[in-house]
């Protein structure tokens, strides 16, 4: 178990450090970060005098082991457009991020599980067309067509929600939360929807299709046959055994969900990395979109080391595998 | 619901007004982008400088029709006896925002950290040899020649408080490499008519009104809320709904719409800045041509040709619908050396450039890539797709290739572009500044954005007696001498002035700043 751990830490290590140099490659043709700090206005050999304070001019392989020995210290510089310390701001967008992904996982999460149900167990009915119909448009559609419609609808001709930002939020130290104000919550509603159309489709897809299979296997006929409820069924036996995939599915998901709510976060001007991240891009702030990539990466990194360490928990023949020296 | 609110409010407001009583006005004001810092001389930048106009002061101002204003300078003048030494009265009884007073040692501090290694307004000042305070109210500053027009670069440089500046740790400006965080970058304590409440980087920063400004009039507005907002669809949106009462920023495609709206209100007016084409000047012949042993740009009759081709009305009408001014020469109409004249250009005439293309020998024409931004100006690279259209009807095949003006901009500073469309905005008002940068031969600190290499030595020695010209006539008419060949010889392109919309809520008024930078001083109440 512990080897086991081990080499895929090491494994992970080798990911992060290829992140960085992918990373490290590639921003050396987004632009020339100088171009967009200084306006056109400014003389060349000021701008030459920056270069090189900035360690631009210096070999990239030698930039690349400082990013890399500072990023260990979690230290990843002072952001070329804010002067701020890096690690800070991505720090102090994080919590609008994170909330607005779990507030779009858990949308995608109820109502993908109920609608995925319901169209499984009544195939038949004209609602479940209808849902089926709607949810292969909310797929096909772009989520910055989806996100202006909102607005547009909810915001601009009803008036009920906000159409940009956080509203108000509560400082409670170490994160600012915007779900302990009625603004705060009215503004998260939007965003949250956009965000999380594609999951709850996925999701309601996935249980649908799990939940067929389920219903024709032998041992429903046989809980059938016993004269069991269609509750006890249904929800006793069918749903649970759906819900294996599902979850897998579900944590995997919020991974990406952290990552892309990029989209989201830009069309409401949602203050979370995202939007921090299409910024740095267009001004080519490097130290935050090396610090962004690094961040995401983890996230990917973690959560897959979190479901091969439960997978090997849970299933009995991968540890058979390891034990016979494979 | 919300709406009839507002409405009740903007009533009420209304009536007090009336009546003659101070009342509470709070904006919300959404633009494009965030001030990028607080430390007013780390970055010379628009939008930057825009925020801090309301936090600090400067020695002197622009209005809206792009003329010096005293501010914290009552009155400017060149040493009676030595043309190299400006003298600036300073204004009495200003107090900063802690309630320390503003004196000359404020003004001497400032501006040698404006002009320090670190500071981006350094270019600004590369002119200055001494600072000094005379005494309380005055300050002398020595210029290593005569420097006839150095107040108008005084207009972004802003005064902080020398013991202020101490205490925190901020005499020098932040040095990036050092990696270390800066107190001025998030606090501020100006001598300005708002002081800072609160700033939440990207997403919102609150501003009070300063009860203790040495100004006259109040201003109408009494806290000023900032909205970043970089989405045009939903800035708008934002407009729309009653969210935010002022846009900056109004996406021209808008403006239309906007304007026919019932409860909002479009104010347009010019910017400094125009938008232009320019071409590789020189014998070599182009890197992106099919024409292998010629440079087809540097014979005239071609670039005569294509001036004739561009149809500048149709770009203004169809790609700006009507938001662009076109013009015949590369200087804002507020520059000094702008004349009608000047700005006239030829009308289209297809028939004359064909037969000028065949005269250069191109009847065949030739091939080209035009380099283009496509995220700076307002529809930066829609203007480079029409004249793409407009050039090939006179045989040239222009291939388009566009990029964010972080990748565009080195193409023109290492004049690796053959063909390329910019912006130039001329922040001291004064012809010179597009000489120095554009016309004048690239070398040492001129011609930085001289991209097609244009070099005529004898333009060059009436460019450099501008910078130390004293006697007006004299310069003037250099300057009306360097145009007229500029114009002939076509150096440069030029196609429109840009045009800048604010987008607010009905009541509301605010004229359009010429250099996009509007105060909020400046904004009236009432129907």
């Amino acid at each position: 178990m512990l080897a086991f751990i081990i080499r895929r830490l090491a494994q992970s290590v080798l990911v992060m450090l290829f992140v960085a140099l992918i990373a490290f490659i590639v921003f050396r043709y987004v632009g020339d970060p100088i171009a967009s700090m200084v306006g056109v206005e400014t003389r060349l050999e000021d701008q030459e005098i920056m270069r090189d304070r900035l360690g631009l001019n210096d070999p990239v392989i030698w930039q690349f082991l400082r990013f890399v020995g500072n990023a260990l210290q979690g230290e990843f510089g002072i952001s070329y457009r804010l002067q701020q310390p890096v690690t800070e701001l991505i720090l102090s967008r994080l919590p609008a991020t994170l909330e607005l992904a779990f507030a779009s996982a858990t949308i995608a999460l109820v109502f993908g599980l109920t609608l995925g149900v319901f169209t499984a167990l009544k195939p038949k009915s004209f609602l479940t067309g209808l849902i089926m119909a709607v949810s292969l448009i909310g797929v096909s559609l772009p989520t910055f067509l989806i996100g202006i419609g909102l607005i547009y609808i909810f915001a601009v001709e009803l008036g009920w929600f906000p159409s940009f930002g956080r509203g108000q939020t509560v400082d409670l130290g170490w994160w600012r939360t915007g779900l302990l104000t009625e603004s705060g919550l009215r503004s998260l509603v939007l965003p949250a929807i956009t965000l999380s159309l594609f999951q709850l489709t996925l999701i309601m897809r996935l249980v649908r299709a799990e939940m067929l299979e389920v219903l024709r296997t032998e041992y429903i006929r046989f809980a059938r046959a016993r004269g069991l409820s269609q509750r006890a069924i249904h929800f006793g036996h069918a749903l649970k055994n759906t819900l294996v995939p599902v979850l897998t599915i579900t944590g995997l998901q919020l991974g990406s969900v952290i990552a892309f709510a990029i989209v989201t976060e830009t069309v409401f001007q949602w203050p979370g990395v995202g939007s921090l991240f299409i910024v740095s891009v267009q001004v080519v702030d490097v130290p935050v979109m090396a610090a962004y990539l690094m961040f995401i990466a983890l996230v990917f990194v973690l959560i897959n080391l979190i479901v091969d360490i439960l997978y090997y928990v849970v299933d009995p023949r991968l540890r058979v595998d390891a034990g016979s020296g494979k | 619901m919300k709406k009839v609110t507002t409405r009740l409010a903007g009533a009420l407001l209304a009536s007090t007004i009336i009546a003659g009583a101070a009342s509470a006005e709070t904006i919300r004001w959404a633009r494009a982008s965030d001030a990028l810092t607080l430390d007013p001389h780390s970055q010379n930048q628009g939008v930057t400088h825009n925020f801090a106009h309301h936090i600090y002061e400067t020695l002197v101002d622009r209005d809206v029709e792009g003329n010096l204003q005293p501010r914290l300078a009552v009155e400017w003048e060149l040493k009676e006896d030595d043309p190299t030494v400006w003298v600036f009265k300073l204004r009495e009884g200003v107090t900063f925002h802690d309630g320390a007073a503003f004196t000359a040692e404020d003004v001497v501090f400032s501006l040698d950290r404006a002009r320090s290694e670190a500071s981006n307004m350094r270019q600004l000042h590369v002119e200055v040899a001494e600072v000094r305070a005379v005494d309380d109210l005055t300050v002398e500053v020595q210029m290593v020649g005569p420097a006839p027009l150095y107040p108008n670069n005084l207009t972004n440089t802003f005064i902080m408080d020398k013991d202020w500046s101490e205490a925190n740790d901020v005499v020098e400006v932040q040095d990036y490499a050092a990696g270390e965080d800066n107190y001025a970058v998030r606090n501020t304590n100006g001598t300005g008519p708002y002081i800072l409440q609160s700033r939440e980087v990207d997403v919102r920063s609150v501003l009070t009104l300063n009860e203790d400004h040495w100004a006259e009039d109040t201003p109408a507005v009494t806290e000023i809320v900032y909205l970043p907002i970089a989405d045009n669809a939903t800035r708008i949106a934002a407009l729309l709904s009653g969210e935010v009462d002022l846009v900056q920023d109004v996406p021209v495609q808008d403006i239309d719409r906007l304007q026919n709206t019932q409860g909002i209100k479009i104010e347009t007016g010019p910017e400094n800045r125009v938008i232009y084409f320019g071409y590789r000047f020189g014998d070599e012949p182009l890197a992106s041509s099919n024409v292998t042993d010629a440079n087809p740009f540097n014979d005239p009759r071609v670039r005569e040709a294509m001036e004739l081709a561009v149809d500048r009305d149709a770009i203004a009408q169809v790609v700006m619908r009507g938001q662009a001014i076109p013009t015949g020469v590369a200087n804002p109409p507020f520059v000094a050396g702008w004349t009608e004249e000047l700005d006239a250009y030829p009308a289209v005439d297809l028939e004359r450039a064909r037969e000028l293309m065949a005269e250069a020998g191109y009847e065949n024409g030739f091939t080209v890539t035009l380099d283009t931004p496509n995220n700076r100006y307002v529809n930066d690279e829609a203007i480079s797709q029409a004249v793409v259209g407009m050039l090939g009807r006179i045989g040239i095949n222009v291939t388009l290739a566009s990029r964010p003006v972080a990748q565009h901009s080195p193409l023109v500073t290492s004049n690796t572009t053959d063909f390329y469309l910019l912006g130039w905005g001329v922040p001291t008002f004064d012809s010179a500044y597009v000489f120095n940068d554009l016309v004048h031969t690239k070398e040492g600190s001129f011609g930085a954005y001289n991209g097609g290499l244009y070099s005529n030595p004898e333009l060059d020695a009436k460019i450099q007696s501008l910078g130390t010209e004293t006697d007006m006539e004299v310069r003037d008419a250099t300057v009306a001498e360097i145009w007229q060949v500029v114009k002939e010889d076509r150096v440069l392109l030029p196609i429109h002035n840009q045009v800048l919309a604010y987008a607010m809520r009905d009541g509301l008024t605010l004229p359009v700043h010429p250099e996009n930078q509007p105060l909020l001083t400046d904004l009236t109440l009432g129907e």
